[in-house]
C-alpha cells in the first residue's frame, strides 16, 4: 500500500515534465531510489504500470537506480559510505569518531526521462 | 516532429513537497509554541497505552491534544478522549502513513494555539511513516520487547529519524530472548543521538523518565 502514493507521486512529477516538453510518449524513467527505501524494483514498475494506464507515460520503463546511504561525520566533515544492515560499530574512517548524520539514501529522485 | 528519443532532464525528488510542507508547518507551530509529537510503532507496540500513562502524567502541567491516525476506526481517540485530553480521529482510509498535508488538517480541525503538547498516533507500522516527514518538532517510536531486538537492522530507515525509542513491555523481558543491550548497540549505530528509555505502561517503571524528557523538550520550545 505504500507503493501507491510514491508512485503516483513519481507519475506526476514525470508528466508535468512530458507536458513541459510537449512529449508524445514516455519511453523510459531515469529513478534514483535510496538504499534505505523497502520498495523493490518489480513492485514498483506494476504499480507504475498501473497507475499511468491511458496516459503519456503506460509502458514507460522505470530504470531503477540504488544510491548508496551515505554519512557525514559530525567531527572532521568526512562523507563516507556504509551498510546498514552490516551489524557493526558505525566509526568515522578518517577520525574514529561516533557521531554521524545521514546525509543521503531515503531519496526517490526522477533524474531524466527518455521520450518521443 | 520526429520520432527520435531525446533524454529530459528532470532532477526532482518527489519527497521534496512534502518535505517543504513539513518544514513550513514546523515553523509555524514554533511560533505559536505547539509542540507536536510524532509517535510512531508497529500495530500492538503500545502506542494507545503510552498515550495515556503521558497524558495522565501531563495533564496537570500542559494542555494536550491527541490526534489518533489509524486505517479504519474510532476506537483510539474514543479512549483517549476519556483521559479528558481533545482528541481527533484521522481515518486514513487505507493509507499507511501520516504526511504533511493529513496533519496540516488535523491540526487546523484542533485549535491549537491554546495547545501546549499535540501527540501524533502515527499508523501502525515501522516503514511507511518514516519516509513522510509530518511536521513535528519530534519524532519518538516505541519498540516492544516481543518483536525482538533485531528490528533496527531491519527497519533502520526509522530509527534513524527518531529523536527517542521507548523500549515498552520491559515486564516481559524475563520470557523472551531480548537483548537490551544489544538492541541499544544497534539503535546507537544509526542514531548516536537518540534518546532510549525502557519502560513498561503495564507497570509503569520508567514511565517518569519518558515524560520528564517530553516536558522538557515541551518547555523548551
Amino acid at each position: 500500500m505504500h507503493e501507491l502514493p510514491v508512485i503516483n507521486s513519481i507519475l506526476k512529477v514525470v508528466l508535468k515534465h512530458a507536458v513541459d516538453n510537449n512529449v508524445k510518449k514516455v519511453v523510459a524513467v531515469h529513478l534514483q531510489v535510496g538504499e534505505l527505501s523497502d520498495l523493490e524494483d518489480k513492485w514498483m514498475q506494476q504499480y507504475f504500470d498501473y497507475l499511468a494506464k491511458g496516459g503519456i507515460a503506460e509502458g514507460a520503463l522505470l530504470k531503477i537506480e540504488r544510491t548508496p546511504v551515505v554519512m557525514k561525520c559530525g567531527d572532521c566533515g568526512f562523507s563516507y559510505v556504509v551498510d546498514l544492515k552490516e551489524d557493526k560499530a558505525m566509526i568515522c574512517p578518517e577520525c574514529g569518531s561516533k557521531k554521524n548524520t545521514l546525509i543521503s539514501g531515503r531519496e526517490y529522485f526522477v533524474k531524466n526521462l527518455e521520450a518521443i | 516532429m520526429s520520432d527520435e528519443i531525446r533524454l529530459i532532464e528532470v532532477k526532482e525528488d518527489i519527497l521534496a513537497d512534502n518535505d517543504a510542507l513539513a518544514k513550513k508547518l514546523r515553523e509555524d507551530l514554533r511560533k505559536e509554541k505547539t509542540f507536536l509529537l510524532n509517535l510512531m510503532a508497529s500495530p500492538g507496540a503500545g502506542k494507545t497505552s503510552l498515550v495515556i500513562q503521558t497524558i495522565q502524567r501531563l495533564k496537570e502541567k500542559l494542555r494536550i491534544g491527541v490526534m489518533e491516525a489509524d486505517i479504519d476506526s474510532m476506537v483510539d481517540a474514543e479512549k483517549v478522549a476519556k483521559e479528558g485530553v481533545d482528541a481527533i480521529q484521522i481515518r486514513t482510509g487505507g493509507f499507511c502513513h501520516m504526511d504533511a498535508t493529513m496533519v496540516k488538517s488535523g491540526l487546523d480541525a484542533m485549535d491549537t494555539d491554546r495547545l501546549d503538547l499535540v501527540i501524533l498516533e502515527n499508523v501502525g507500522n515501522l516503514v511507511c511513516p518514516a519516509e513522510f516527514e509530518t511536521g513535528a518538532i519530534k519524532n519518538a517510536m516505541i519498540l516492544s520487547v516481543p518483536e525482538g531486538d533485531d528490528k533496527p537492522l531491519k527497519y533502520p530507515l526509522m530509527f534513524s529519524v527518531c529523536h527517542a525509542l521507548v523500549i515498552n513491555k520491559m515486564d516481559f523481558l524475563a520470557l523472551s530472548d531480548f537483548d537490551v543491550e544489544k538492541c541499544r548497540q544497534r539503535v546507537l549505530k544509526i542514531n548516536p543521538d537518540i534518546q532510549i528509555f525502557e519502560v513498561s505502561c503495564k507497570t509503569g517503571e520508567g514511565i517518569e523518565q519518558w515524560v520528564a524528557w517530553l516536558h522538557d523538550e515541551v518547555k523548551a520550545l
